[in-house]
Formats: structure tokens, sequence, C-alpha cells
């Protein structure tokens, strides 16, 4: 195996990533690919480094993402109460339009009895 | 309170334990969301987008995870769905304007590890990255997410943040260690 070769899988190399047996074997007896692993391993710990580097965020963003977070809470609160409130109505549409039916079916029902008795 | 205490109580709907928790981990979901979008004006929308998330969505949240982990998953699929609408609206979606404010590099230095300058170069250095190969650098060198936790929150295979883990670290290292910057490296 060639070292430009191993451009490609140094940066899984680094990882510990298995990259087959015959770069592994290049990359121990190479200085030049040892050389270029120990770039990218300092590269990896310099990135690792930014992790507690903060950067500031813009003055206001706080107080603005929290006012953010109360309208939508709001929001999802009277959302919520209009879904009830639907919710009620459609029920005592619902129970209304039952009690119409049964109304009408025992008003059916008397109406053919009659009909019925009068006719015999 | 403590962490859990709080996100106990933000589950129950307690908004003041909510607003705490928000405040407790502004600062560093405000720095995933700039690394990840690469300019500030971004981080912004990212990080409010994240915590509304988070907020509607502490309810799900069971605890397996630390909540900052939970956090950084928001924020990195935010900034991913971010990015995608910006790359809708206009060609080149990001700036330079990063000014890193902290100030833990020189400890850092004391300990024996690399210079600020070294932090500040690769700063840069991951700024000027496509975003597509930022994202997965910052969120698996720097904030340490599994492959798969990665490719979940960008919606790609893991296969896919693995080239694109390696084609951004093979550009970080052409920029940071060439010839040229590796004489300037400190």
């Amino acid at each position: 195996m060639r070292c430009d070769e191993m451009t490609a899988l140094l940066p899984a190399l680094v990882d510990g990533e298995t990259v087959g047996f015959e770069a592994e074997s290049h990359v121990e007896t190479c200085l030049r690919c040892q050389a270029e692993l120990a770039r990218y391993r300092r590269l990896l710990r310099t990135l690792s480094m930014l992790r507690t580097r903060y950067a500031e965020p813009t003055p206001g963003l706080l107080g603005e993402t929290l006012a953010v977070i109360t309208e939508a809470a709001e929001h999802g609160a009277r959302r919520t109460l209009l879904s009830g409130r639907r919710l009620a109505y459609a029920g005592a549409i619902g129970g209304s339009a039952l009690a119409a039916g049964a109304t009408a079916a025992v008003l059916i029902a008397r109406s053919r009895k009659r009909a019925l008795s009068l006719a015999g | 309170m403590d962490e859990a205490e709080l996100v106990g109580a933000a589950r129950g709907g307690d908004r003041q334990a909510f607003d705490e928790l928000v405040r407790r981990t502004f600062v560093d979901t405000f720095t995933l969301a700039r690394r990840l979008t690469g300019n500030e004006e971004d981080a912004r929308d990212v990080v409010q987008d994240a915590y509304l998330r988070a907020w509607k969505g502490i309810g799900k949240f069971r605890g397996d995870a630390a909540f900052s982990t939970w956090l950084y998953r928001i924020t990195a699929n935010a900034a991913a769905s971010h990015v995608q609408r910006r790359r809708r609206h206009r060609a080149e979606p990001f700036g330079d304007d990063f000014e890193p404010i902290d100030t833990r590099a020189e400890q850092l230095v004391s300990q024996g590890a690399e210079s600020a300058e070294s932090l500040d170069r690769i700063a840069v250095a991951l700024d000027d990255l496509p975003a597509k190969l930022r994202s997965v650098v910052v969120l698996k060198d720097v904030y340490g997410m599994s492959h798969e936790a990665i490719a979940d929150e960008l919606g790609i295979t893991v296969a896919a943040a693995k080239v694109r883990l390696h084609r951004a670290r093979r550009k970080l290292r052409d920029v940071l260690y060439d010839e040229g910057a590796e004489a300037n490296a400190v």
C-alpha cells in the first residue's frame, strides 16, 4: 500500500476504526503516515478543547427566549381550553341529536300503533 | 434544586423549573448553536427553536440521558432544519463573525494543552467549513456524540455521517497543518 492511498483512511484510523490489515501494517512501518496520523490526533485533541470554550450569547437573547416559551405555553393553554370547549360543544350537540332521534322514534312508533288500532 | 429535580418539576408543567433549566444551559446551548451554524444570527434562531422544542417535548424526556445531552440532540436537529431552510433562501448562509469569549484556553495551555491561538485558528477553520461537514465534525469531535445519534438528528445514514466526518477532518487538517500553516501553528 502507498502513502497516497492512506490519505483517505487516516481520518478514520485516528478514531481507531478498522481500515484493513494492509493499511494498518503500512502505518506501523511508515514514518510519513505516522506523522500524518499524529497530526490528526492533534486535530482531534484541539477540537475536543473547543467544548469548554464558550461563546457569549447575544445580550437580551435569554430574556427573548424565555418570552418565546411563555408565548408558546400560553398559546398552547388557549388551544387546550378551546379544544376542551369544542369537545363540550360537540358532546352537547351529539347528545341533543341523540335525544331528538330517540323522541322521533318513539313518536313514530306511537303513531304507527295508533294507525294499526284504528284500522283493526 | 438539582437538575434531576428541575427536570421532574418541568415535566409536570412547572414553568419556573423549566426557566431555571434554560438559564443553566443557555451559554452551552448557544455555543453549540453558534458552532453548528457558523454565525451568530442563525445561532439566535436555533437557540430559541431548540428551547421551544424542549419545552414542548419535556413530557417525553425520560431521563435516560442527561438533560444537556437531550438538549444537544434537540439543538442539532433544530440547527439542521434551520440550515435547510436557509439554503432554500440564500446562496451563502454563513458568515465569519464569531468572537469566542471564554478564556479557559489559557487554563488549558497551563495544563500543557493546545495554545489559545490554535483554538482560535481551529474555530475559524470550523466556521469556514461547508455546513454539512461542520455539523458532523462539531457534534462528533467537539461534543462527542455517537455516529448513530448524529445520523438520527441530521436525518442521514450512519455511513453518510462517517463520510462527512472524514471529509471534514481532511479539510481541517489541510487548513491547519499544511506546510505553510504548520509553520504558524503553535
